[in-house]
């Protein structure tokens, strides 16, 4: 036994090089993919954030942390980062505590499971930019049904889209729209892999009321989803461009600016890619830090290891 | 009249699930004190039954009593009885000590007792509190997990969990306790200790106690009493003793007991002799229940031998099982697969196809007529032969 695995040792190392060989070999197409599609990219827009480069410019000069210093004193990037912030925090919670709410609404009714989810996941697959017209007329000032609908009942609406009160409220709420039908089918998914017998078992246990079961079971049981939920949700909602660009471009008056739009602004149509960059790695450092904080500090209270 | 029946009675209850009967007019008492064990194979309703009494669903038809009291209608929290889960059902994110403190919590503290923060300053919530951790200290102490109060679920074995599930049944002193095939997810050893504990703990809470299993001999060494069921029906109800030697139906005969009963067609004559393939067996039915035609006869595998005259049989092959060993045979008059237990020290020479007569004593013969029914009033012919 021990000698035929002593003289058959360095035949396997031989044949563990070999498979490293096939390995790489096979790993080779992804490998340049990553590298070239994403890794390089990333390192181009990093470099570039620590330059003065303008697209089409003969040359550029190194100026360490000036951009960086610039977007501290620019006025124009405080409120689109301001407004991001805004917009992620209604939108988070109010798609979050929204599709959560359905989703136990659809679970505990006995039909129609398949409409529901059907009818709110629609928002997910249409394209927004197609479905942002849609919202245009709707919150039209004058010819917008949502308007001729307050009127009926004696309001006079804002113009939702063009007033600076209004229209960063108006695009959080087509953003929990567009993500609610997405965290909707997220929770009903939870929702089902939680086993009948825990409600049962809190039943018999003296749950009085649907609230106390939800606190005893759903919720705790729905943690890791809800974490998930919340990540990709933040992520998504910083991420907020394609209703900005086609709706408001950043107006009134940069009252709707977001971080995404501000650096669209900055390289394709002021052609400062430098400046521009650093924006983004503003944006990736905020993503990063959703990330871990998803990783780090809450997985751990949701998965009772 | 007058009487209180103390501990479950189940009157006729039914439950259909999409049209079919899953519970045919199921009717059971457990009374206080007593362990009654739900044996039936996998689908036959057992569970259903079980929430049905717990409360978890309700019944299409009939009633159900605990301790005297009609809670058909109840929820489960109203009804106090206890149930332990197949997949024990603990709470993941809790610590074995708040799981066990669940079912107190719930009946002790008002809602704003129970809230994380406010809870602890709310105006009675310290002595509330107080009380429930002595009485999770004296459940966790009765099951041995005193040092296990501080884990999470994930955090302990298989056994470790049935425990606490146990432990979280017995805390508030249930009027019933009902136990869903508690052992089921632990292994052979694990298992066959455990049984012992959970009669122990019966016998300690004193409630009446139903325990569904699909382990029969689960239902034989641990219960008082044994109700067999099958496909939605109560075949019989008696002590273990009585279901294995003197079944009701032929379906209690041959689910209970392996390997399986012997049973044999035979024929009634109009003098009550019993034939098996003209063979005459030593059985006449007497009495009111004399019937005549098709019947059969059943046989434990153990109350069968070798002999020199008996019924015919060949051998396909034998099985040493330790402490006995197993004969199979096929009848040669009907072609029926028997199966004769030796004792082991035997070691007959038997090769496959060769010819051996079965003996049995026809006393311990058991007859049921052509629907299963069983004949009691039999007795034994003295000399077969010769009739
Ligand atoms: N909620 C339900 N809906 C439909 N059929 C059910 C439901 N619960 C149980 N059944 C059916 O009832 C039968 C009995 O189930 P169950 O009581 O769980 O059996 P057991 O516990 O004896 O294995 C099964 O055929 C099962 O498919
Ligand atoms: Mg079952």
């Amino acid at each position: 036994m021990s000698e035929a695995v002593l003289s058959a040792a360095p035949a396997r190392r031989e044949g563990a090089t070999g498979e490293a060989l096939t390995a790489w070999a096979l790993g080779l197409p992804a490998v340049l993919a990553y590298l070239v599609l994403l890794l390089l990219p990333t390192l181009a827009a990093i470099l570039l954030a620590f330059t003065d480069y303008e697209l089409g410019a003969p040359a550029f000069a190194w100026i360490g942390l000036d951009n960086f210093s610039e977007l501290l004193r620019d006025r124009g990037f405080a409120q689109a980062l301001r407004n991001t912030v805004f917009y992620v925090a209604v939108v988070t919670p109010g798609s979050i505590l929204g599709a959560l709410a359905l989703a136990l609404l659809i679970e505990a009714g006995t039909r129609g499971r398949t409409l529901f989810r059907a009818v709110f996941f629609l928002p997910v697959v249409s394209l927004t930019v197609a479905m942002a017209s849609a919202w245009q007329y709707l919150l039209h000032p004058s010819i917008g049904p949502l308007n001729a609908v307050l009127r009926q009942v004696g309001i006079d609406g804002p113009a939702w889209l063009s007033s600076s009160d209004t229209v960063m409220w108006s695009l959080a709420a087509i953003g929990i729209w567009e993500n609610l039908g997405f965290n909707l089918v997220l929770f009903l998914a939870g929702l089902t892999a939680i086993p009948r017998e825990m409600y049962a078992a809190a039943e018999v246990d003296g749950a009085p009321s649907a609230w106390e079961r939800f606190r005893l079971v759903t919720w705790p049981m729905l943690g890791p989803t809800t974490l998930f939920v919340l990540t990709i949700t933040m992520i998504r909602s910083v991420r907020v461009f394609d209703t900005v660009k086609v709706l408001t471009q950043g107006g009134p008056n940069r009252a709707s600016e977001v971080l995404l739009h501000a650096m669209y602004l900055e390289g394709f149509t002021y052609f400062r890619l430098g400046y521009s960059a650093a924006i983004t790695l503003v944006f990736l450092a905020i993503v990063l830090a959703l990330m871990w904080l998803q990783t780090r500090v809450l997985d751990k209270r949701v998965h009772y290891g | 009249m007058g009487v209180i029946v103390t501990g479950i009675v189940v009157e006729k209850v039914t439950r259909h699930f999409a049209g079919q009967p899953v519970l045919k007019g199921v009717s059971l008492a457990v009374a206080a004190g007593e362990f009654v064990a739900l044996v039936g194979p996998s689908g036959c309703g057992k569970s259903t039954l079980m929430r049905l009494i717990a409360g978890i669903d309700r019944p299409d038809g009939g009633r159900i009593l605990i301790n005297g009291r009609d809670v058909t209608a109840l929820r489960p929290a109203a009804r106090n009885v206890a149930m332990v889960f197949q997949s024990y059902a603990l709470y993941p994110h809790l610590t074995v000590a708040e799981n066990i403190a669940v079912p107190l919590s719930m009946r002790r503290m008002g809602v704003a007792q129970r809230l994380p923060l406010i809870g602890r300053i709310w105006p009675g919530s310290r002595a509330a509190r107080r009380g429930i951790a002595e009485d999770v200290r004296s459940a966790a102490l009765a099951l041995g997990l005193t040092n296990l109060l501080e884990r999470r679920p994930s955090q302990l074995s298989g056994g470790q969990r049935q425990r606490v599930a146990l432990a979280r049944a017995i805390v508030r002193q249930p009027a019933a306790f009902l136990m869903d095939e508690p052992l089921s997810n632990l292994d052979a050893a694990l298992r066959v200790h455990t049984r012992r504990e959970i009669v122990e703990i019966h016998r300690r809470a004193g409630a009446a106690t139903l325990y569904v299993t699909h382990d029969q001999s689960e239902a034989l060494t641990m219960a008082d009493r044994v109700a067999v069921m099958q496909a939605g029906e109560i075949l019989q109800v008696a002590s273990p003793r009585a279901i294995y030697a003197d079944p009701d139906d032929l379906r209690v005969a041959t689910f209970i007991g392996s390997p399986r009963i012997n049973t044999l067609p035979a024929e009634i004559d109009g003098h009550g002799l019993t034939r098996v393939a003209g063979f005459p067996t030593g059985v006449r039915l007497c009495g009111a229940e004399r019937i005549t035609g098709a019947a059969t006869l059943a046989l434990r595998p153990e109350d069968l031998y070798l002999a020199d005259g008996g019924i015919p049989a060949t051998a396909e092959g034998l099985e040493f099982l330790g402490e006995s060993l197993l004969l199979h045979a096929r009848h040669v008059g009907t072609g029926t697969a028997l199966v004769v237990r030796l004792p082991p020290e035997l070691v007959p020479d038997l090769p496959p196809g060769s010819r051996v007569t079965l003996g049995f004593d026809p006393a311990r013969a058991l007859l049921f007529d052509a629907r299963g029914r069983r004949l009691r009033d039999t007795a034994v012919v003295p000399e077969p032969s010769l009739v």
